[in-house]
């Protein structure tokens, strides 16, 4: 227990001496850091606890996504039996999760099957090989036919909504101009978006609880908005409000000129003539094409552009639009303004984002939160290495140099990892000192017995690290199984907790095994010891 | 000012350290060598004790309750600093009571001008939440600096506390299924006893105290029970020592030598995990005193006395080493074990 090879030795001390320079990044302003090459760059992050930031957990409706889709679904049925001409009667209805249509004539139902099984894709593209697909068609009797989404394909459109919603939601938070913000997929429906150093996310909130769906379309005159608030609504129009009070209606075509996803770019500016605040945009090739197409068309009619179902404003198409852009006045502030060309820029939402959890913290109180933590961790190491050394005298002094050098491994493995660093997390570390502190006393302890049990000095130590060792491993896998359970289930600050616990744990093992021992048996070469002062 | 203190201990430990380096201190013995507590013939004192206690927590917790943190139960929090420098509390309750979100409470913590303001869960869904948010940032206006917020939807709530349980149980789970394999499945059932004690314990303590139930009082569980364990472990380590070396001592006796061996140990552990644990408790803040509180208690309170009144004696209800002497032909009691 007490002999080392050369190699062996240094091998530890390396090791210490490495795990420990890791966490030299963190005591150098950040600025200096970013000039030394990438591998020395890892550092500890501090977690929104202590820096102060933002977090939010957005959920994606998966009621619309799977409304959505059945709604595309009963276009498309629509349209198959209408291009080949089988007769329906009562229209398609789409009742909980299923599209359904009664086919007049009993003949038609097969042919009716066929059409309609072509609707299906398998899932996952070309490169599907499940075999299975997007839609099930099956007879359910009476001449009627049922379209089900199966789960694997609403789970399969949910992933692509998130996918699609997490580059959104990135390009979004970007153009607020903040500085490393974290977007990541949670679970099956959500999206977490840390953003740290924001303090108000009212604004952050406001542009991503928009889903910024985007629409060119005519304004229907045949019906005054007020007799079509009676009832009197064409089939093909619907009542729409404004976007800005008073809450006007409109009676505004359901078929779309031109989509949000056609533009190119968005910007906010002034109206040159009224000083405004204003939205210029300009679309892309095909959408410059259509807009200019139906403006020609439209002379003298008001068009309506709709944002999320609401109408921004309705102006009247005064010559045709050809060149590809065009802007939107609708009684904008300059933020409201900046807010609309930020949405438009970063696209549509694929469905709507809802704030389940929200937790912020102001930056003055999570640098109050750091001062008190390192107090803390000041004051209990001090009151630890007192104790130690009045209890163990000379012992105590290793145990000190073991115990500090264990807290540097765990500072260094924490940058080696850019883990992050909570005010939970910090309690963990003083924690730690505790268990480490355990160890030596374990060993300690042994050896002091192993003397009263008749055992000379030396044999004494070997002995006593011989046995405490198996204790210590033991002791510390039990902690260990709880950190790591703590890691699995928590979040944020307690995950942190876990994090450092679960390190602390592994640097207080290998330096019970290896440092603590090279030192006594440093000692013990170096003294020859008849007695030991324990 | 902390800076200079900082300063001075540390001066203080340097010198300490050489004294101890050269011998110079005399030894401080906080346990006498060789005790011979007869801690096995306390359990029918401290086995009623620990029923009677396990059960007033059990009533408590069906009585009293937890006080369930916004985590678990949904709602908003505020924390804000009045920019005055004193935050006028009737003031602000007026105000906030006038935004019909229900019962608004208001807590005045660590000086005058800091206020904790929790709205329960608001009827209507996440959204609800939101708009009770905005309602809140609204009313308290440019009085006050708002430090911290937090808003949890229902189902969010909902999700924690049962992530919360199972992880907790999971953790119980995985620590016997680790125990039952280093040891015989007595000591695992031995240490099950003494953890459910432990938790029950705990929980009449958050139940009497009223300290918010949250995310970190799981986290605090779960180190006290891995504490607690880590204690338990170190004595079970030495029981099944003993075993092997001494076939013919009486269990009670057996018991007692391996608790008394380790004493010393168990107690030097706690002063250092105690010393640690206050200068949390005292400079740790606000955001963290909860999260100590309850750590003190399962950890030096109710931990200790587990592993040495609860977790020891009881092996020998579950007939551990019993059958010693006929094991002995062949096989021998204990799993080999290296150590």
């Amino acid at each position: 227990m007490l002999y080392f090879t050369r190699w062996r030795a240094l091998g530890i001390i390396l090791t210490a001496l490495i795990v420990c320079l890791f966490a030299v990044p963190n005591f150098f302003p950040e600025a200096t850091v970013k000039t030394w090459p990438a591998w020395a760059q890892r550092r500890i992050v501090l977690g929104l606890d202590l820096q102060g930031g933002s977090y939010l957990l957005l959920e994606v409706d998966s009621n619309y996504v799977k409304k959505e889709r059945l709604d595309q679904v009963r276009d498309d049925v629509r349209r198959t039996l209408r291009d080949a001409k089988i007769g329906f009667t009562g229209g398609v209805t789409v009742r909980n999760d299923a599209a359904e249509v009664r086919i007049t004539k009993d003949t038609d139902v097969q042919p009716a099957l066929a059409k309609l099984r072509e609707l299906a894709q398998p899932l996952g593209g070309l490169m599907g090989s499940s075999g299975q697909r997007d839609l099930e068609v099956a007879d359910a009797g009476g001449g009627v036919i049922r379209l089900t989404i199966p789960q694997a394909a609403m789970l399969d459109r949910m992933r692509k909504t998130i996918e699609q919603s997490i580059q959104i939601v990135e390009r979004r938070v970007n153009e607020l101009g903040t500085v490393e913000p974290v977007i990541q997929r949670q679970g099956n429906d959500r999206i977490l978006v840390q953003v740290p150093g924001l303090q108000d996310p009212t604004r952050l909130k406001e542009l991503l609880g928009k889903t910024a769906k985007m629409e060119f379309r005519m304004v229907d005159t045949s019906v005054p908005p007020d007799q079509a608030q009676q009832g009197r609504l064409p089939p093909e129009s619907e009542l729409l409000m404004s976007a800005s009070p008073p809450p006007t209606p409109y009676v505004v075509k359901k078929q779309v000129l031109v989509a949000g996803g056609d533009l190119t770019d968005a910007q906010a500016s002034f109206d040159q003539r009224t000083g405004e605040p204003v939205v210029s945009f300009k679309f892309n090739t095909s959408g410059a094409r259509k807009f200019s197409q139906a403006t020609q068309e439209n002379v003298g009619l008001p068009f309506a552009i709709v944002l999320d179902n609401k109408v921004i404003s309705a102006p009247v198409i005064r010559e045709p639009i050809t060149g590809g852009q065009g802007q939107i006045s609708g009684n904008f502030t300059v933020q409201s303004a900046n807010d609309l060309a930020i949405l438009l820029r970063a696209g549509a939402l694929p469905a709507p984002l809802t704030v389940v959890e929200e937790r912020t913290v102001g930056p003055g109180l999570g640098q109050d939160s750091i001062e008190k933590g390192e107090l803390a961790a000041y004051v209990g190491s001090i009151l630890v290495i007192v104790f130690m050394l009045l209890t163990y005298r000379l012992f105590g002094v290793f145990a000190n140099i073991a115990v500090t050098i264990n807290v540097a491994m765990i500072f260094g493995l924490l940058s080696l990892l850019s883990a992050t660093l909570t005010l939970p997390g910090i309690a963990g570390i003083v924690l730690t000192v505790g268990i480490a502190v355990d160890s030596n006393v374990l060993i300690y302890e042994r050896i002091r017995e192993e003397l009263r049990g008749g055992r000379n000095a030396i044999s004494a130590i070997d002995a006593g690290f011989k046995r405490a060792l198996a204790t210590i491993l033991d002791s510390n896998i039990t902690t260990f199984i709880a950190a790591a359970v703590l890691f699995y289930i928590g979040t944020g600050p307690v995950r942190g907790f876990a994090v450092t616990l679960g390190i602390g744990i592994i640097t207080t093992v290998f330096t019970a095994f290896t440092l603590t021992r090279l030192i006594v048996a440093g000692w013990v070469r170096w003294k020859r010891p008849q007695s030991v002062p324990i | 000012m902390t800076h200079t203190v900082l300063i001075g201990l540390g001066v203080l430990i340097a010198v300490l350290t050489v004294v101890a380096a050269l011998g110079l201190l005399p030894s401080l013995r906080i346990v006498p060598d060789n005790t011979h507590f007869d801690f096995t013939r306390f359990r029918r004192i401290s086995f009623p004790i620990s029923a009677a206690l396990s059960i007033l927590a059990i009533t408590l917790f069906f009585t009293h309750g937890l006080n369930l943190g916004i985590d678990f139960k949904g709602g908003t929090l505020l924390e804000v600093k009045a920019k005055s420098g004193v935050a006028d509390i009737a003031a602000m309750r007026t105000s906030l009571d006038a935004l019909g979100l229900g019962e608004v409470q208001l807590q005045q913590f660590g000086g005058p001008e800091n206020v904790l303001i929790r709205v329960a869960e608001q009827p209507g869904g996440d959204a609800a939440q939101q708009a009770a948010l905005a309602k809140l940032r609204g009313a308290l206006g440019d009085s006050v600096d708002i430090q911290r917020t937090e808003v949890l939807g229902p189902r969010v709530a909902g999700e924690l506390l049962a992530y919360g349980m199972i992880g907790l149980m999971l953790a119980i789970i995985a620590i016997l299924i680790y125990l039952w394999f280093r040891f015989e499945w007595q000591f695992a059932l031995g240490a099950m006893i003494a953890n459910v004690h432990d938790i029950v314990l705990t929980i009449g303590f958050m139940s009497v105290s009223q300290v918010d139930f949250d995310l970190t009082s799981i986290a605090a569980l779960l180190t006290i029970l891995g504490y607690s364990l880590n204690d338990t472990v170190v004595i079970y380590d030495r029981i099944r020592e003993m075993l092997r070396r001494y076939k013919k001592m009486p269990m009670p006796q057996l018991l007692n030598e391996s608790i008394n061996s380790t004493l010393s140990r168990s107690i030097i552990t706690h002063v250092t995990v105690t010393l640690a644990l206050l200068a949390l408790l005292l400079f740790g803040g606000h955001a963290i005193h909860s999260f100590t509180a309850v750590m003190m208690f399962g950890v030096v309170l109710v931990g200790t006395y587990t592993s040495i009144f609860i977790a020891a004696p009881i092996l020998i209800y579950l007939g551990v080493g019993e059958h010693r002497e006929d094991a002995k032909e062949d096989a021998p009691p204990a799993k080999k074990n290296k150590a």
